[in-house]
């Protein structure tokens, strides 16, 4: 499947009806070095966006920004089509879940859901009535009457979360919610939170640096790396089509070779790239425009091929000592030396027509154009 | 335990019991874990329990009415002050024996003063009646020295005291002088009272063995080589005046019997102890003198603690002293009060320097906290001299605020020898005392609470009073704590910049034990403030819960 | 020193090596207890310094512990270990501290050097030997000094006691001394009670509520101080008009820092101070304290005293010896307290009766004040 090309900064049209908004967005705290780097981002309502990306990325800083506990240097962030940069975070009617889950440790549970609907000053029995209906929701109605510390940590989570959502916002941001949760409960929660979002039509910013997480979770994805955001894009595009080397480095694992472009074949959309072993292999061109041009060309250990039936006649293949051979159950794991490389793996099924390769075994190896990606140096 | 009928006790891989074995496991660790604390615990026994034990002893002790006069004390039993006038002879007469014995040992003027705290005038009464006891004695010694010289050489003394069976008599005389020296007095004095005489003469013998046991302990002399005190001729003549005396003399065949039946015959002065006390001091013929020793006769008195709470113990019983000797309750409120205040202040001065501390950047904090310490690494009196030159009226504050023209310079402000001056520079001393702990609770605040309490809509006045207060509340607590109980032991400040409406009970406490030696008084204060102190502290425990404190993360 | 040496080598080991031996058995060692400042120095240049010249191998330790003397005495007597050999007092500290037997009885003639013309210690001190243990040195004075430039302009300066209550002719404030001794005196003489009968009306409920009444008149203007330094310190730092202290205090004052302080010797009241000898010495160290008091109050040495302070020697014969004062060349008799041109209305402590009455008009003192 093959889609257009795209910016990989601007990465929405959809201007009109959007609900969320940053426009040439920047930040600095010390006023040498800018976190973020002109942001700008759109998101419709009702949206599962996801922010990923390494530490130091600005994806928190975008978050609070959003939340308004920080202010932007420069531009223009809207909410619903009104500028919030001058509203303080108190009035934005922002829902926000904490790394932490930041449960007043003092209040009872029904009181820490209760506290946004009381500085707002609802009247006790709506206030009781829709604190109950909120617990209800994460299945947490019995333990209105206990304190923070007595939960555990996924049900500190769910507090959480019916705190967050209790005054019914628009707009629900997640700072890296599930970080301190064991794997199998954070699947659960996973689940749990889309759905939740999507029941109740809530538009969620999600912060976090777990990749799986924003695969599984998000309607979208924005990858973030050094104050910009380096492709946006819904979960299986950003996998299989990833822009840039660094989204296919940071998505998923990923087999890279340097090299140069020594063909283009535009109507193809394929090109030809010698690596610096002098081997040819093809690939898809995704940032080269011309010949000569350096090239780090990305390949998914999933989608390298040894049976060369699969391939077509005129295809490239490399020649490939087995370095070493792991079972994995479901899969093999192949490390190979490739091209002067001895960190490529290749990924196979394990199916009855699936060789069980030893160290020291020559094979060929070669993949479809397609799953080759020829990206930024 | 019964829990062996079935299947018998657990054992171990060697074959004992497990609990055995556990137990001796446990053991060992628990030795260890004793070892090393035992210095500390040493430390803490020796200069924590013992002396608030010794304190809590002191505030409560009066053995010195009874060790000082032993013989009175008992005598006085018998005086109904309600119907007597005064005392009978024999109270008179015990009284001119144990102030004999112990102005010797010049141990009266010490129950003088003891005495002049419940009624003024007895320091002076029994020092200089003290004084005087060998001159009342001297009237029976020229009177028995007249009938027969021989009554004036020590060594016919002890030929004639001297004897056998009379172990118990020496062993009653000594613990009077061991209660009265406090001290050892038991070794061997190579005399011992004659059962015969002690028959015949009991006073007599008491006295001389009382003279004896000093004369050798005391005064390292041999007793048959010296002469005795003027008591013993006093005691003889006492002797000879009790109408069972003479008969049994003239049946006494031992040594110097012929020198007591001579003077048995002769007539001695009659001399009454009444007549010679009220002749040496009329305060001897004052009730209320008497009614005095009556009522400190208890070995335990709560005379101090009455007397810590303005009241007195008088032989009508407890009534609270006059208006203008009232002081010590009126000091403990203000104390409290203050304390209270200086408390107070320190909240209110410390939790906005603690909260920038808390949340400052580090460099910038480090800085502040540099001159949050500083107080402490100065010296109390150099800081509160220093607050002085601050406070005074001719002062820094004051010339400034003239300068300003606030203050009309006819009108300076009276900022210290009074309340405001003490809980100024004890606001400003303590301070360190809140915000470390507050500093340090707030520390362990994540600021995402606020943020959080913003999210959900909170203003930051409510976000700071619902959120992050109430979280602080634990480090204000111990704070707290700490200043009011720093502050309700304050002596130093107050007592420079205080004036007379800034002092604490400290204060006294501190004249009562280096000025006034009250100490029993000094030691039922601080006994009623260490109970306040405590009091206070479990108030606080079940109020806030003593959980809640924190001192650090 | 030359002999013991070989008899210390040749004695066992065991026998410590104190050179008490060379000298009569007597401590080398003394501990010596004063009120510090230029009172201890005038003490150090007159006693110790001379006494060490001719003593050599003898050391002297100073310690500055006299205000709390009678309770730290108490304190080491129960203690069971006196560390002090002769101890600087008040003659009322010493009546004190001999009333609770923590003080050496003492005999003056026995103890005590007679004067150089024969007369007995006992007469040449004369009534200034108050009770049983006290030694004295030199007589100083309780009185008033007063802001020269604070005087009322076209008013007399203040020399009459009665000008300290007199607030509307001498407006400003007074700093007296935070405990009833000597105010209550001064406050019954000022209220029509002559002089003879104070004490006669003070043992009274009524004559002690008089003294304080008048007190009350002043109450407000009054600056209570407890440690002698603090008049000066208040005269010099114009915090107040008038105030009382010790002579000697005043002196420095005006004398050696040339305060603008004038002084009033009107009812000043004489007290006494001196040594004590602590009770429980070992026969070592009583034998040295003995003496060097001995050589102390000698009549020359009290007179020494007076070059560098301006107390009053407590020996009669001490007083023709009076020079000037050893750096600012003064004559130093005319600031004694004793000096006829001051001594023209003065007061004597009345040890007995404070000694009895303390306890309780302090009491009485304490609870007024904390009105």
């Amino acid at each position: 499947m093959l889609r257009h090309k795209r910016e990989p900064i601007l990465a929405d049209t959809k201007q009109n009806d959007s609900f969320v908004e940053f426009e040439r967005v920047q930040k600095s705290y010390d006023g040498e070095t800018l976190v973020v780097k002109d942001l700008n981002l759109s998101m419709p309502k009702g949206e599962f966006l996801t922010m990923l990306g390494p530490s130091g990325s600005g994806k928190t800083t975008c978050l609070m920004m959003l939340a308004g506990f920080e202010t932007a240097t420069h531009g223009d962030i809207r909410l619903d089509g009104k500028s919030i940069n001058d509203i303080p975070p108190h009035k934005r009617g922002i829902g926000m879940v904490f790394q932490n889950y930041a449960l007043f440790p003092h209040m009872t549970i029904a009181e820490n859901l209760a506290f946004p609907l009381e500085v707002r000053k609802m009247g006790k029995s709506e206030r009781e009535e829709k604190v109950k209906r909120a617990l209800d929701m994460v299945e947490m109605g019995a333990f209105g009457n206990r304190r923070p510390a007595q939960l555990s940590g996924g049900q500190q989570q769910r507090v959480a979360l019916a705190r967050a959502l209790v005054f019914e916002p628009e707009l629900v941001l997640m700072d890296e919610p599930l970080g301190a949760l064991d794997k199998q409960l954070r699947e659960k929660m996973q689940f749990e939170i889309t759905d939740l979002a999507h029941n109740l039509g809530i538009t969620t910013v999600y912060v976090t640096h777990d990749q799986t997480e924003a695969l599984t979770m998000s309607d979208r994805v924005a990858v973030f790396d050094d104050g910009r955001i380096q492709q946006l894009a819904p979960p299986d595009e950003l996998y299989e089509q990833p822009q840039n080397s660094f989204v296919a480095q940071f998505i998923g694992e990923n087999n890279t070779l340097s090299g140069k472009v020594t063909k283009i074949d535009n109507a193809k959309n394929t090109c030809v790239v010698q690596l610096d072993s002098g081997e040819e292999i093809d690939a898809v061109p995704v940032n080269v425009n011309q010949v000569g041009e350096r090239t780090t060309v990305s390949i998914r250990p999933e989608r390298v091929e040894t049976n060369k039936e699969r391939l077509s006649e005129d295809a490239h293949t490399l020649k490939a000592e087995v370095l070493e051979f792991i079972y994995m159950g479901d899969i093999f794991r192949t490390r190979l030396r490739v091209a002067g490389s001895t960190e490529f793996v290749m990924k196979t099924r394990n199916a009855p027509d699936q060789p069980r390769l030893r160290p020291g075994e020559q094979i060929e190896i070669g993949w479809l154009p397609e799953d080759c990606r020829a990206l930024d140096a | 335990m019964s829990d062996t009928t079935g299947s018998g006790p657990m054992l171990a891989a060697d074959g004992r019991p497990l609990k055995e074995s556990l137990g001796r496991a446990l053991r060992r660790q628990k030795l260890r874990a004793l070892a090393l604390i035992a210095p500390l615990l040493f430390f803490v026994l020796l200069t924590f329990v013992i002396p608030i034990v010794s304190m809590l002893i002191r505030s409560v002790d009066n053995e010195i009415v009874e060790n000082t006069l032993p013989g009175a004390v008992p005598a006085l039993a018998a005086w109904d002050s309600a119907t007597q006038d005064l005392p009978s002879e024999d109270v008179y007469q015990n009284m001119f024996f144990d102030l004999f014995n112990a102005s010797e040992a010049r141990r009266h003027t010490r129950l003088g003063s003891r005495l002049n705290y419940e009624t003024t005038g007895l320091a002076s009464l029994f020092r200089t009646s003290g004084r005087n006891m060998d001159s009342i004695g001297e009237v029976f010694q020229d009177a028995i020295e007249d009938v027969d010289p021989r009554f004036e050489d020590g060594a016919f003394w002890y030929a004639m005291m001297n004897g056998t069976g009379g172990d118990a008599m020496l062993e009653m005389r000594r613990a009077r002088w061991e209660n009265l020296m406090d001290q050892d007095m038991s070794a061997d004095i190579g005399f011992m009272p004659s059962q015969a005489i002690i028959e015949i003469l009991p006073t007599t013998a008491a006295a001389y063995t009382d003279w004896a046991i000093w004369t050798v302990i005391d005064d390292e002399d041999v007793v048959s080589e010296e002469d005795p005190w003027e008591s013993v001729y006093a005691a003889l003549a006492i002797d000879l005046r009790n109408p069972a005396t003479g008969p049994a003399l003239t049946a006494y065949q031992g040594p110097g019997a012929d020198a007591l039946q001579a003077l048995a015959a002769a007539d001695l002065p009659e001399l009454t102890f009444t007549e010679a006390f009220l002749d040496l001091d009329e305060d001897w013929g004052d009730k209320e003198v008497w009614e005095t020793i009556v009522v400190y006769s208890p070995n335990y008195t709560a005379g101090y603690f009455l007397n810590a709470v303005d009241a007195q113990l008088t032989s009508e019983g407890v009534s609270m002293r006059p208006d203008n000797q009232q002081l010590y309750i009126q000091l403990f409120i203000r104390t409290l009060q203050m304390s209270l205040i200086i408390t107070g202040s320190c909240i209110l001065l410390g939790y906005p320097i603690a909260w920038l501390l808390a949340n400052l950047p580090m460099r910038t904090a480090n800085v502040l906290m540099i001159l949050v310490l500083l107080p402490f690494w100065t010296s109390l009196l150099v800081r509160t001299s220093a607050w002085k030159v601050l406070l005074q009226q001719q002062g820094v504050i004051n010339e400034i605020l003239v300068w300003l023209g606030f203050v009309d310079d006819a009108n300076r402000l009276i900022l210290m020898n009074n309340s405001t001056g003490t809980i100024i520079a004890m606001t400003h001393i303590l301070l360190p005392f809140m915000i470390l702990p507050l500093y340090s609770v707030m520390k362990t605040i994540p600021p995402t609470y606020l943020r959080a309490a913003k999210s959900l809509g909170a203003t930051n006045w409510t976000a700071f009073w619902r959120v992050y207060f109430p979280q602080s509340v634990p480090g204000i607590g111990a704070g707290s704590i700490l200043v009011f109980i720093l502050a309700i032991g304050y002596y130093i400040t107050p007592e420079i910049v205080g004036g007379t409406d800034g002092v604490f009970i400290s204060n006294r406490i501190a004249y009562h034990i280096s000025s006034s030696l009250n100490w029993g008084l000094a030691a039922a204060l601080g006994t009623i403030l260490l109970v306040l102190v405590m009091a206070l502290y479990w108030c606080y425990d079940r109020i806030v819960g003593i959980d809640n404190v924190k001192l650090g993360g | 020193m030359k002999f013991t040496k070989p008899i210390l080598t040749t004695m066992a080991l065991s026998l410590s090596a104190t050179t008490s031996l060379a000298d009569g058995h007597m401590a080398s060692d003394m501990t010596l207890v004063s009120w510090g400042g230029a009172y201890q120095s005038s003490q150090i240049n007159a006693y110790a310094d001379p006494y060490v010249a001719m003593n050599p191998g003898v050391t002297i330790t100073w310690d500055e512990s006299s205000a709390e003397a009678v309770a730290k005495l108490r304190a080491m007597n129960e203690a069971g270990s006196i560390t002090w050999d002769v101890v600087d007092v008040v003659a009322a500290d010493a009546l004190r501290l001999c009333d609770e037997g923590l003080a050496m009885e003492i005999d003056a003639d026995e103890i005590l050097a007679p004067a150089p013309d024969g007369t007995s210690a006992s007469d040449d001190f004369g009534d200034l030997l108050v009770g049983d243990c006290f030694i004295p040195q030199i007589v100083y004075s309780t009185t008033f000094g007063y802001r020269t430039d604070m005087v009322p302009a076209g008013v007399e300066a203040p020399n009459d006691i009665c000008d300290v209550f007199d607030l509307e002719t001498y407006p400003g404030m007074r700093a007296l001394e935070q405990r009833p001794i000597n105010n209550v005196e001064w406050a019954l003489l000022c209220d029509g009670v002559a002089k003879e009968d104070v004490y006669d009306v003070l043992a009274t409920e009524e004559g002690q509520e008089q003294a304080l009444a008048k007190l009350d008149t002043i109450r407000d203007s009054v600056i209570w101080w407890s440690a002698g330094a603090d008049t000066p310190q208040l005269l010099a730092d114009g915090e107040v008009f008038m105030g009382s202290t010790y002579n000697g205090r005043l002196f420095a004052a005006i004398e050696e820092q040339g305060q603008p302080i004038g002084m009033m010797w009107d009812a000043q009241v004489f007290d006494l101070d001196g040594w004590i000898i602590p009770e429980g010495l070992s026969d070592e160290r009583l034998a040295r304290a003995k003496d060097f008091i001995y050589f102390a109050t000698d009549t020359q040495r009290l007179a020494d005293q007076a070059k560098y302070i301006s107390y009053g020697p407590a020996r009669l014969s001490s007083a023709p010896l009076v020079g000037q004062h050893a750096t600012l060349g003064i004559e130093m008799a005319q600031h004694m307290p004793t000096d006829p041109a001051n001594a023209a209305n003065t007061f004597l402590y009345n040890y007995e009766f404070w000694a009895d009455y303390r306890d309780d008009i302090d009491a009485k003192f304490q609870a007024w004040l904390a009105q």
